[in-house]
């Protein structure tokens, strides 16, 4: 490739921060009308390294240089000024202010005082790459979907050569997937340079031209992703010593634990979503999966189940008790456990100790006397669930926070594990968990199933629900989807359920 | 260019230096301040911070300032542990003074066994009342509780300067408002005979005691502490936010009500309206300089203690205004939020990043 197509060249970037080093002696070239994947782990120093390009951090050695030139990227508006455009995973929107609005304030103020203009040119860019947007509605009635547009639109007017994209597909549905691909290659082929960090190796396969590959904050190898399998692209990300994925046998699903229906919450947060009407079972020995795009009332539904929020009627039966009012203690104590979403923050205590943490939820199992914490059970305890799920950590006395977010995600789901549960709802149990972690976490789930356990799973990652789930389905908007088995599940389909595209009343033939 | 930088972890180190540090540089400022105010720095810190415990009557009254403060502070290390920010024990403590005054007055001088006890408890009860207010305004309204039990100190102190002024008044005190002297029967016995020194402060010693057992072995301690560090892991654990809450508030005022009791009953042996000089405020100060530690607050009271008692000392010796004690005390509580903000920072020296990096052959500048 010839030195003047070279849009973006990174050469041995080195940041180091207390304790660790994210970035060591990273080269990394991106050229002109290129789709270029930044692959790795949670961990291996990917948002380091484009927050670097973005200008959000310093590099503490190493060199930028941006179409041939060497440069310095103070900071993110000097990253926009040179045409590096940054749709982030966590969009930076303001929900009640309107599309055209978001985007003006990323804008010099010299070209936001035509509003006209400015919606004009909106419309303009938006159709041109396939992605309508109407520049007055208001950014909280959009999809997530289509706040990315917005995202993307604004890196576009600002006239960016370069996109980075952080793990952009995580939050569409397969068909708004398939959209953006559209609208990324049409962009590539009028010379835009992308910069896609995901760790979805299928969709680095059909996208990009080119892949970098880190681990450990190195470099582990550049490849053509069109020409190696995933699982040799799985290898370069985690090594050769780590399991990449684990054998699930057919479930053998026994009598009904849990029976919700007709399950409808108003939520008093004008963020949140309320449930709607939402009815499904589960049985002894199965795993069920719900899909959903983040945000589309799977919080509530965890929260509705847990017991964090009580509710007055008879919608969720378990074991045949009606348990809606029971507060989370009593359903802990009839079996019912929860892995949340959060492991630092409300899954665990950050500042506090292994041992002290496993009090959290199992103080019922003998942990406390009379009001009297017992220590030395609390530690044995603890020190079980450590070595049962392999948590890597220094001690039972290690604080919660210490720990990586993989094995902290094993310590907490070993907890609950260890209470033998009759129930257990995991809310993204390997959202960003090492490899090696989520083959631990996926094995130990399976177990518990075997050992008669039923499963609720609730996640983003189809692949893991394919792999792990006897039937699921999806949750949108606060509504539920009908269950079906997920051998016989498309995933067409299951997109069309995601986008909310079902009947409930679907659901009653179903169960019939 | 200096920088704050976050550290890695929270130094163990400095949580427990920091106090020491604080103090230091607050002996330090009142050294500078008193050679600015044109007196002998060294008499003065002598008189303020050694003259007063350098015999027995003088550690006896050290003694007598500590037992309030501490019984104070080991309520609010409760609250504080689980982030209730209850600025109400002077509050709770002139309520507990006047309850405890109430019921002394009433039973007059019928003697018995039980007439200390029923003060005593009235005292309490009292405390805990008040803070029940601030906890029903908490957990059903949602107020917060720094102002609710800020504003109610002030009605508390009304209350009192009511009571003296009124149904608790000495009919035959000239005029002056205060009660009548309480009967032997309602007085604390003395701790160490031939000093003012009562058994108050073998309470407050066994209401550290009492925390450390609480938090070291309790499950509610656990929860407090849960509640405290992470609402949202309390939330999730079913812990009740609700009943801790009246817990915490309700210890807090059981604790300060029995400070007041004691003062009325101890060395004041009446009601008085200056029964308080500031002892439920400067509790604050003791928790945060104890960090929140049974061990910790004992010593720290025993501090704040000799700030009051060197105050009067360098008014007495040196002719020095009151406002003393309260600049120490404001001083240490200063002192000690800036060297708190080392446990969790460290300053760095950074040069600013030349253009181009490490890479002086580059040639920097030459941007698009």
């Amino acid at each position: 490739m010839a030195v003047s197509a070279q849009r973006l060249k990174l050469q041995g970037i080195v940041k180091d921060y207390p304790g660790c080093r994210a970035n060591d002696g990273v080269d990394l070239t991106v050229g002109a009308g290129e789709i270029h994947a930044l692959l790795g782990e949670n961990g291996a120093g990917k948002s380091t390294l484009m927050k670097i390009i973005y200008g959000v951090v310093q590099p503490d050695a190493g060199r930028i240089v941006w179409n041939g030139h060497p440069v310095t990227v103070e900071n993110p508006a000097r990253a926009r000024q040179l045409g590096i455009g940054m749709v982030f995973q966590h969009f930076s929107l303001f929900e009640t202010l309107t599309v055209a609005e978001n985007i003006a304030l990323g804008l010099p103020a010299d070209e936001v005082r035509d509003r006209g203009a400015l919606e004009q040119r909106i419309r303009e860019v938006s159709e041109h790459y396939g992605m309508a947007l109407d520049p007055r509605r208001f950014v909280s009635t959009l999809s997530m979907g289509e706040r990315q547009r917005v995202e993307i639109v604004r890196c576009l007017v600002q006239e960016s050569t370069l996109l980075i994209l952080d793990e952009p597909t995580s939050v569409l549905t397969p068909q708004e997937v398939a959209t953006l691909f559209k609208t990324l290659r049409k962009l590539a082929r009028d010379g835009c340079s992308i910069l896609f960090i995901s760790h979805k190796l299928e969709e680095v396969r059909s996208l990009c031209d080119q892949a970098t590959v880190l681990r450990q904050g190195r470099v582990s190898g550049h490849c053509q992703p069109k020409d190696l399998s995933a699982s040799d692209i799985a290898r370069l990300m985690v090594g050769d010593d780590t399991p990449i994925a684990t054998q699930v046998s057919a479930a053998q699903p026994g009598d009904t634990l849990l029976q919700v229906q007709e399950l409808s919450w108003q939520t008093g947060d004008p963020f949140g979503t309320s449930l709607k009407n939402i009815g499904f079972s589960l049985r002894a020995g199965e795993i069920v999966g719900i899909a959903g795009v983040a945000g589309n009332g799977q919080e509530e539904l965890l929260k509705v189940l847990s017991g964090e929020i009580t509710l007055k009627g008879e919608a969720i039966r378990f074991t045949g008790e009606a348990i809606d009012r029971l507060p989370p203690g009593a359903r802990r104590a009839r079996g019912l456990a929860v892995v949340p979403e959060e492991r630092l923050g409300r899954g665990a205590v950050p500042v506090m100790s292994l041992a002290d943490n496993a009090l959290l939820t199992a103080a019922g199992q003998g942990l406390v006397r009379r009001g009297v914490i017992r220590r030395q059970r609390v530690r044995e305890f603890a020190r079980d669930v450590i070595s049962r799920f392999g948590v890597r950590c220094s001690g039972e006395q290690s604080s919660a926070s210490s720990l990586s977010g993989g094995n902290l995600q094993k310590y907490i789901l070993g907890r609950e594990a260890c209470q033998s549960p009759r129930l257990l709802v995991a809310s993204h149990p390997t959202w960003g968990v090492d490899v090696g972690s989520a083959v631990a976490i996926h094995q130990a789930l399976v177990k518990l199933r075997d050992e008669g356990a039923a499963i609720l799973l609730i996640s983003e990652d189809l692949d893991e629900l394919y792999q792990l789930c006897h039937r699921m389905g999806a949750i949108c908007n606060g509504r539920l989807s009908p269950l079906a088995p997920a051998s016989e599940l498309s995933i067409n389909q299951l997109g069309q359920w995601m986008a909310g595209n079902f009947e409930v009343e679907e659901l009653a033939d179903a169960a019939a | 260019m200096l920088q704050l930088e976050r550290r890695p972890e929270a130094s163990t180190t400095l949580r427990w230096l920091s106090p020491l540090l604080a103090l230091a540089l607050t002996v330090a400022t009142g050294f500078l301040l008193f050679l600015g105010m044109g007196k002998d720095p060294i008499q003065a810190l002598t008189f303020f911070f050694i003259t007063p415990i350098s015999d027995l009557t003088g550690l006896a009254e050290l003694g007598l300032k500590t037992a309030p403060l501490l019984l104070c502070a080991a309520g609010l290390t409760v609250c504080f542990r689980a982030r209730i920010w209850n600025i109400g024990a002077e509050g709770h403590f002139l309520i507990g003074a006047v309850a405890a005054s109430a019921v002394a007055v009433s039973v007059g001088d019928a003697g018995g066994f039980l007439v200390l006890p029923a003060v005593l408890l009235a005292g309490i009860a009292g405390g805990m009342a008040w803070a029940s207010i601030a906890a029903f305004l908490k957990t059903h309204l949602n107020c917060n509780e720094i102002l609710t039990t800020i504003m109610l100190n002030y009605i508390a102190l009304n209350l009192l300067l009511y009571a003296v002024h009124g149904p608790l008044k000495d009919p035959y005190g000239f005029g002056f408002p205060q009660s009548v002297m309480f009967a032997d029967a309602a007085l604390l016995p003395a701790l160490i005979n031939g000093t003012r020194l009562h058994i108050g402060l073998a309470f407050g010693l066994l209401a550290a005691v009492a925390v450390w057992v609480l938090f070291a072995r309790s499950f509610i301690g656990y929860q407090l502490n849960v509640v405290g560090e992470d609402h949202r892991a309390a939330a999730f654990a079913g812990f009740s936010a609700r009943r801790l809450t009246w817990f915490a508030l309700l210890v807090g005022g059981a604790t300060a009500g029995l400070a007041g009791a004691a003062e009325v009953t101890g060395p004041i042996g009446q009601l008085v309206p200056q029964v308080s000089p500031g002892y439920g405020y400067t509790a604050i100060i003791v928790v945060f300089l104890g960090r929140m530690h049974a061990l910790g607050i004992i010593a720290a009271s025993a501090l704040l203690a000799l700030t009051f008692i060197g105050g009067e000392m360098l008014q007495i010796a040196m002719n020095m205004p009151k406002a003393v004690t309260a600049m120490f005390q404001g001083m240490l509580l200063f002192y000690l939020l800036t060297c708190d903000a080392f446990i969790h920072y460290r300053i760095r020296f950074r040069r600013p990043l030349p253009a181009g990096l490490s890479q002086p052959a580059a040639p920097a500048g030459q941007e698009l």
